[in-house]
């Protein structure tokens, strides 16, 4: 009687050792994976031709941010970057806007019919003046529909400069990356008005090594930022 | 400055643009008679302000009395015809309108709004400031700004170049260089 008792524990103790030692192995196969993107991101990519374009998700905040961007996409080669994706805050109607009118521009100087760009909103993760404490939860309604965007887009290059709207969208971009769904390269330009200290996307963006490269507009930021790039101003 | 002869006095346009914002005490502070009574005595004729989402009114006025022409608006898609119009562009403190204005060679103040939470913006304008390209004020010394400000000490601001960083995205991801 007694055995039998201790054979039916030991049993179960082996099935739960089984368990155990099979969650740490996952556990510690993914954490070997987000190192191994880690230490591969910021590494550049090897030789491509310039026929192979990357799709390319392009995020634009509000007034000022735009502008730098459009300015930033003026001097890209268009060809190398397409199709080309838009995200804008859905409070946000100004951005895609513009975003459409350079769009256009483009079509109409290139001579080329049917533009290789869609443009979408996306909610925000916090407005400018809310809280940081409701912005909580504003920020998971903004990572799951994020989400649904991404899938739907799996971009291979990301670009973004500021708003608090690529957060979210960059942490999936890295999920992807973790996940195998797609390798993509994410580059963050902190914004011009940003002089002494980095907004708090790319604080985030920097610290947690998810940008492969960070570009500062002011040189006072690269000395605090060294893996930052200073190569001059947009504006 | 030109007082006297009211019918030859050209018209010099004072450019007041909060942008998207609201910024009231702004509005209110260009609205003061100190303030335009400083704008008269530098030879300025007439006061545009674009309002954007603020709930103060400035008094209208014609100016026919020898005093400071005033007009406002909230918003308008032309808002480059209007700065392109003006002698001075007194601004808010966002990004777009504070270049907006450098690249039209528009002599310019930056007024910065103390009651934002996150107050970045007054780094942009100091920075811009202390390199000369722009005076940068709070409402409660714009009026001293106005009357100290010396337009010819202003240096332009040569616009920045993005192919740099065009360049270095290109050379990450690995296409060849032009």
């Amino acid at each position: 009687m007694a055995q039998k008792v201790i054979s039916k524990t030991h049993r179960f103790c082996g099935k739960r050792l089984l368990v155990v030692t099979f969650l740490i192995t996952i556990i510690a196969i993914i954490l070997v994976r987000i190192l191994y993107v880690i230490w591969r991101t910021g590494k550049p990519l090897s030789k491509r031709a310039p026929q192979q374009p990357l799709s390319t998700l392009i995020v634009l905040g509000s007034g000022g941010h735009t502008a730098e961007m459009i300015n930033l996409l003026l001097v890209l080669q268009k060809e190398r970057f397409s199709p080309r994706y838009y995200i804008a805050a859905a409070t946000d109607n100004m951005s895609l806007q513009k975003a459409r009118v350079f769009e256009n521009s483009l079509a109409d100087s290139s001579g080329v019919k049917g533009i290789s760009a869609e443009f979408m909103q996306i909610y925000r993760s916090r407005e400018v003046g809310q809280s940081y404490v409701t912005s909580v939860w504003t920020t998971l309604v903004a990572l799951a529909h994020a989400l649904w965007l991404m899938i739907k887009i799996r971009p291979e290059v990301v670009l973004c400069n500021g708003p608090g709207t690529c957060i979210p969208l960059c942490v999936i971009a890295f999920i992807f990356k973790v996940i195998g769904i797609r390798w993509s390269s994410i580059f963050y330009v902190e914004s011009i008005a940003r002089v002494k200290r980095l907004s708090l996307s790319g604080l985030l963006l920097y610290k947690l090594r998810i940008a492969d490269q960070f570009f500062v507009q002011w040189p006072q930021l690269k000395r605090k930022y060294p893996r930052a790039h200073y190569v001059g101003c947009l504006m | 400055m030109g007082e006297a002869e009211d019918g030859l006095k050209p018209k010099r346009v004072v450019f007041v643009t909060v942008g998207t914002t609201c910024f009231d005490k702004l509005v209110k502070v260009v609205d003061t008679q100190e303030v335009k009574d400083e704008l008269l005595r530098r030879g300025y004729t007439h006061l545009l302000i674009q309002m954007g989402r603020g709930s103060y009114f400035p008094t209208k006025s014609a100016g026919d009395d020898g005093s400071l022409a005033v007009d406002y608006f909230t918003f308008s898609s032309s808002i480059a015809d209007h700065l392109r119009a003006a002698s001075l562009v007194i601004s808010h403190a966002g990004s777009g309108s504070i270049f907006e204005t450098l690249k039209l060679g528009k002599p310019l103040i930056v007024v910065v709004n103390e009651d934002l939470m996150d107050n970045h913006q007054s780094e942009l304008a100091e920075e811009l400031a202390e390199r000369k390209h722009l005076y940068c004020a709070h409402p409660r010394t714009l009026h001293q700004t106005i009357a100290g400000m010396d337009l010819g000490a202003l240096l332009p601001y040569s616009p920045g170049d993005a192919t740099p960083v065009a360049k270095l995205i290109n050379r990450f991801l690995g296409f060849p260089e032009d």
